[in-house]
């Protein structure tokens, strides 16, 4: 089974990881901004992968393990930011960042 | 055997015969016809008999207009669907209205894919094929989302928001009383845990005691996660008028209708095949029978099982729903993974089969009583349908 | 590279663009979960099926369902679209993240790692990466049992309305 190139791969996961980064500078809402950390948290699991897939060592599992541990702390990451933002809605009435500091008084 | 080596013999001369370049696709094609052609006509079947059962539960005849014994109603039925006018909504988001049916059909019946039908029958060979089967399962809430919100109704918001929260919650239960028998079998390959099973009756997992449990607690999730009764609150034809189906009529409809029983049927192999051994026959005198049959058998049994509660059971209130899933389902589930581990450790034997039975029996027994001790049965208050009728 | 990650890469490439730039919120959402579908596949192409099957239910099983819930919850009927277009905002916020993918691809093309190794012949076996989970790896396993309850709990502390914080605060009687 041929699979991509490492450059391929990475140059892939550079490009989501920029993506990701220009929503959370760019979007003006808390749950997207936490939608582009997701992205470039995904980036950097597919170096893990790519660059074990790429290494000669045979019998080593450390990428996919680490890609696993990675999605773990991720998920609870979503649980507990998406459990920030709704508290923080129920606070400002606004999930927008830029309308947070006139209330925080 | 002879039936599973014909079938691999016609594939391999059809694919064999093809120009170079379209033999992946042809092979591919030839393993996925049969299934699908399969379960499309078990659900024509189904949804007949379906009907005649519940006509006679009810003490009734059921259809019995078209053809003798009525036998052609899934063909006029599926006229009727075809020749409906298809109404979206004006307010609707198109191109997602459009997509849910579709993405929940994918979804059931990928989930088709991994199955086993037979020793050499499998059309996908995953080593991870249940984590394939429980992944795509997932997918199936987000096409449930789709369906409510692209339609802009209030009734299907609501049902598809039950229906998700029902999945969610029953999820869990149905992955962790599935991993008793991945530990047992030693494997996450579907072929290799049915394969762990041959021999006779007595080596399918269901007669051992956190078998049994585990394919109880399976069924009552499977009946859930795939919105049967009595787990059907979200599209309770009562409160919701359909849920998240409310605003597709016609072909979609149908297409939604054939995606419940296609995950329904999947669930259902599925079940036959961690629990009930797979394509193996109960007794080992009766190979001689195609494996594929044997399961079809098991699914059909299964699937009846399934009619028979739907004739019989009431619908549970939401708050039941949830709390049955979390205060029984999921403390059940978590006992019977710490059974499983000490019939492991014991050897496999008669004092790991006793140690099991009596750790299940006994949280079985401490979680009924703590469940219906606990001081909650007093009087229900309603916020809005309180009135006169209720006041007293 | 072969064609069939090209179009998964352009897929998910595109659906993160529009995940991360579409008006109507539920779109975006959506959007990001084909991306994460397409990168599950990235990951089967690696031949690491198992960390791709995982990804797809983490992420589309639950942490979609999970933003799903949340927007429904914090939206408030009004604020689902954006109304307020700021060009300088978007120019200075994209040369930023264009910038960076200007300085990652160079860097990548340039350094020796790309060029000295072709494709090792390995498949992930999920055996192995079970054993190393329960051996090697077993505390950091054991910690991270602890992080996703203590996340669990905290997460429902946190979202739960005020009036029922279960929490009270104690009457003060002996001062």
């Amino acid at each position: 089974m041929n699979s991509p190139s490492l450059a391929a791969c990475l140059i892939f996961s550079a490009c989501l990881f920029c993506t990701g980064l220009a929503g959370v500078l760019l979007r003006r809402n808390l749950i997207l901004i936490l939608a582009g950390i997701e992205l470039m948290l995904n980036a950097a699991n597919i170096n893990f992968v790519a660059f074990w897939r790429h290494h000669p060592a045979s019998d080593d599992v450390a990428g996919p393990v680490m890609v696993l541990f990675a999605l773990a702390i991720a998920a609870a990451e979503a649980a507990v930011g998406l459990a920030l933002v709704i508290s923080i809605f129920r606070h400002y009435k606004s999930t927008n960042p830029e309308t947070m500091e006139d209330k925080s008084s | 055997m002879w039936f599973e080596d014909l079938l691999i013999q016609i594939k391999s001369v059809l694919v064999l015969n093809a120009p170079e370049g379209l033999r992946p696709i042809l092979s591919a094609m030839l393993s996925a016809t049969p299934i699908l052609s399969a379960f499309g006509g078990l659900f024509a079947a189904v949804t007949l008999l379906e009907r005649k059962m519940l006509g006679r539960i009810q003490n009734r005849y059921g259809p019995n207009r078209v053809g003798p014994f009525g036998i052609f109603q899934p063909v006029a039925d599926g006229i009727k669907m075809l020749t409906k006018e298809d109404i979206v909504p004006k307010t609707a988001d198109h191109s997602i209205h459009f997509l849910a049916p579709l993405l929940l059909l994918l979804t059931a019946m990928l989930g088709l894919s991994v199955i086993p039908y037979g020793e050499k029958l499998v059309a996908i060979r995953f080593e991870a094929g249940i984590v394939f089967f429980f992944a795509v399962g997932g997918a199936a809430e987000l096409a449930v989302f789709m369906a409510g919100w692209a339609s802009r109704n209030k009734y299907a918001l609501l049902g598809s928001l039950r229906a998700i929260a029902q999945m969610v919650s029953y999820e869990i239960p149905l992955i962790l009383s599935s991993v008793c028998v991945l530990m047992a079998a030693g494997t996450l390959s579907l072929d290799e845990v049915a394969k762990s099973q041959s021999g006779s009756m007595l080596s399918w997992y269901i007669m051992t005691p956190w078998g049994l449990m585990g394919c109880v607690l399976f069924l009552i999730a499977t009946l859930a996660e795939v919105n049967r009764s009595p787990f059907d609150i979200p599209e309770a034809e009562s409160e919701l008028i359909a849920g998240h189906m409310t605003e597709y009529s016609g072909f979609k409809y149908a297409v939604f209708f054939l995606a419940e029983f296609v995950a329904m049927f999947a669930m259902c192999a599925l079940t036959a095949t961690l629990f009930l051994g797979g394509y193996h026959p109960p007794l080992p005198i009766l190979a001689f029978i195609p494996g594929p049959f044997w399961l079809f058998a098991k699914l059909m049994v299964l699937v009846l099982l399934f009619i028979w509660i739907r004739g019989t059971m009431p619908r549970l209130r939401a708050d039941q729903l949830m709390e049955f899933a979390w205060k029984f389902m999921l403390p059940m589930a978590v006992i019977n993974l710490i059974s499983t581990g000490c019939w492991i450790a014991l050897g496999r034997g008669s004092l790991g089969w006793g140690l099991s039975a009596l750790i299940n029996l006994a949280a079985y027994g401490a979680l009924s009583r703590w469940l219906s001790s606990r001081p909650n049965q007093q009087k229900r208050t309603y916020r809005f349908a309180e009135g006169p009728m209720h006041a007293a | 590279m072969t064609t069939v990650f090209c179009i998964t890469a352009l897929t998910t490439l595109a659906s993160a663009v529009a995940a991360m730039s579409l008006r109507n919120l539920v779109h975006c959402v959506l959007c990001l979960t084909v991306s994460f579908i397409g990168m599950a596949m990235v990951y089967l192409q690696l031949s690491s099926q198992f960390v791709g099957f995982a990804q797809v239910m983490v992420y589309v099983g639950a942490v979609a369902i999970l933003m799903i819930f949340a927007l429904l919850m914090t939206r408030g009927g009004q604020e689902l679209f954006m109304r307020e277009w700021r060009p300088m905002h978007w120019l200075v916020g994209g040369l930023v993240s264009l910038a960076l993918l200007a300085v990652l691809v160079g860097s990548i093309l340039q350094s020796p790692v790309i060029q000295n190794t072709g494709p090792v012949d390995k498949v992930e076996r999920v055996k192995d990466l079970g054993q190393s989970l329960v051996y090697e790896y077993l505390l950091p396993l054991e910690a991270l049992a602890l992080l996703l309850t203590v996340a669990l709990i905290g997460a429902a502390l946190i979202a739960l309305p005020p009036k029922q914080y279960p929490i009270k605060p104690q009457p003060r009687e002996n001062s």
